[in-house]
């Protein structure tokens, strides 16, 4: 049984809808890309995940319990950290308050100290900054920062809302490197990018998302080297 | 020696418009919306704690947390049953609304329960007073408390705000209410909790104030309430040392004016202070007018 499977999803911002239909699932262990224009879905699709948009119908269930209506409080207990579009960084509290809010549904304060220690040690840009406010970090900082508050809840699945999203090239290749880290230390990923080539090449499989719907899926490799794929999202 | 005298006069009633105005900021700065009922709710305090005191005849201390364990509960309900439900609502207005609607509420069930009648409140705060300069100032014991209370009422909230782990879900929330909700922030038990602790100042404000000014009759909390209001706005809506700091300067510029300048005026001039103000800072004076790099 797939760890993440969303079935026939439908969502609505009052009348207009955003998602028409979509299925997709995730297996422990992979990385995934959903990939897509803009405006085709992928943000309120990870939003429906995690509880803060409802799904008008379907169901999402992740490690075989329904998660459709539980609210967004209560997701990241469940083991799902959301990476939001755009960082949403607390930009007045401080880079430690920050993380510490990660791990706020976490009661063990050893272990939280633990997992301090180990985002610090993948991004040792924060431990230098750790006392700064957040507002005050670079684009680049402030993703990783993101991405470590995320994992502060010790995830089992991170889903990412284009974290390469108006950085430096520099800082892209740093967060997809950080990405296949984070995945190469057990940790589900599902990532959403409007960079597809990069996402693709880290990615397992991949969902493409058109308007509300899943126009194509397979093997990141296969839509990689896709004529339609190449043509719409890799500007070949 | 006037002048110190009207200094502290101002300073002490300052404190309680300061304890009030935290009320407002934070609610505001949590929950996103002005909670006009809130100076209603000193008045509730007010009579709770007198009618404990003169009619179940509770001492003062029992009836003082009595006070403020009621209107601790009175302000998250009003905040579930009225301002929750309009929380998905589109429309600002109709929360600011409901606040009103709600301040009406308040003062027309303590006319039915207690009249328009004004009461005179009965001493709570039994401080020894100080003689200061040869006899020549005298503080009350009633302003040194007020003074008192509210230092340690701004100092707690400072280090609950910023030390504890509600406190920072405050603070989450304050800033983004989905991304705190990511976090695994209870956002309806953020703000239940933020109605509670300025609800809870509001009686002890209700106290302070009409140790003060001992009449109270159901429309005792409506003036002081706007003017803490005014001292949150001045201060800079949201902050906590701004609510702090524009309530004492409010006091104090209301307690000069009215002895250097007209008693009749005393709060044209408080508004005044604070339009010059905002045209200057539109922010208030603790307000955040920079943009956060994003
Ligand atoms: N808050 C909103 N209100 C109304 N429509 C929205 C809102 N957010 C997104 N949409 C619409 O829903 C569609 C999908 O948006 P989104 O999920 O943000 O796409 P993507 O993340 O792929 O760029 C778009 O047509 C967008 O205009
Ligand atoms: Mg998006």
């Amino acid at each position: 049984m797939a760890m993440l499977e969303v079935k026939d999803l439908h969502v609505y911002y009052g009348v207009i809808q955003a998602l028409k239909g979509i299925s997709f699932e995730v297996n422990q262990g992979e990385v995934i890309a959903l990939i897509g224009a803009n405006g085709a879905g992928k943000t309120t699709t990870l939003q429906t995940l995690t509880g803060l948009i409802p799904a008008k119908q379907g169901s999402i269930i992740f490690e075989g319990k329904d998660i459709t209506r539980v609210p967004a409080h209560k997701i990241v207990e469940m083991g799902i950290a959301h990476v939001p579009e755009g960082r949403r960084v607390f930009s007045q509290l401080s880079v430690y308050e920050n993380l510490l809010l990660g791990a706020y549904t976490r009661k063990d304060k050893k272990e939280i100290e633990e997992s301090l220690k180990t985002v610090y040690k993948r991004f040792p840009r924060l431990e230098e900054r750790k006392n700064q406010r957040a507002g005050t970090l670079s684009g680049g900082e402030q993703q990783m920062l993101a991405m470590g508050r995320a994992l502060m809840s010790k995830p089992r699945i991170i889903v990412m809302d284009e974290p390469s999203m108006g950085l430096s090239p520099i800082f892209v290749n740093e967060i997809f490197d950080i990405i296949k880290v984070v995945s190469e230390s057990g940790t589900t990923v599902l990532l959403v990018e409007q960079n597809a080539k990069k996402a693709l090449s880290i990615a397992d499989r991949a969902y493409v998302l058109e308007t509300g719907r899943i126009s194509l899926s397979g093997k990141a490799e296969d839509l990689l080297h896709d004529e339609s794929v190449q043509k719409a999202y890799l500007g070949e | 020696m006037s002048f110190i005298s009207y200094l502290k006069d101002g300073i002490s009633l300052g404190s309680v418009y300061a304890i009030i105005a935290l009320g407002y900021t934070m609610v505001y700065g949590i929950a996103k919306m002005l909670n006009f009922a809130h100076g209603d709710v000193i008045m509730v305090g007010a009579f709770v704690i007198l009618t404990a005191i003169t009619k179940a005849g509770l001492s003062p201390l029992l009836s003082v947390v009595l006070g403020v364990i009621i209107c601790t509960v009175l302000g998250v309900v009003i905040e579930m049953v009225a301002y929750r439900p309009l929380r998905k609502a589109s429309s600002n207005l109709a929360v600011l609304i409901t606040a009103i609607g709600v301040s009406y509420l308040l003062q027309n069930l303590a006319l039915l329960i207690f009249g328009a009648d004004a009461k005179s409140f009965v001493p709570v705060i039994n401080f020894p007073s100080l003689t200061l300069f040869d006899g020549r100032l005298t503080i009350k014991g009633v302003t040194i408390v007020t003074i008192l209370a509210c230092i340690i009422i701004m100092v707690g909230l400072t280090l609950f705000v910023s030390k504890t782990k509600p406190g920072r879900a405050m603070q989450a929330v304050s800033e983004d209410r989905d991304a705190a909700q990511l976090m695994g922030v209870n956002v309806n038990a953020t703000i239940s909790l933020t109605f509670a602790i300025g609800s809870g100042l509001a009686a002890i404000a209700g106290l302070l104030l009409c140790s003060a000014y001992p009449t109270l009759t159901p429309y005792t909390g409506a003036m002081p309430g706007i003017k803490a209001f005014v001292a949150a706005v001045f201060g800079g809506i949201g902050s906590i040392p701004g609510a702090m700091v524009g309530g004492i300067l409010l006091g104090v510029i209301e307690i000069f004016g009215r002895a250097y300048i007209s008693s009749q005026v005393a709060d044209a001039i408080v508004f005044a202070v604070l339009i010059i103000v905002l045209l200057v800072k539109p922010a208030g004076l603790f307000g955040k007018n920079i943009q956060e790099k994003v």
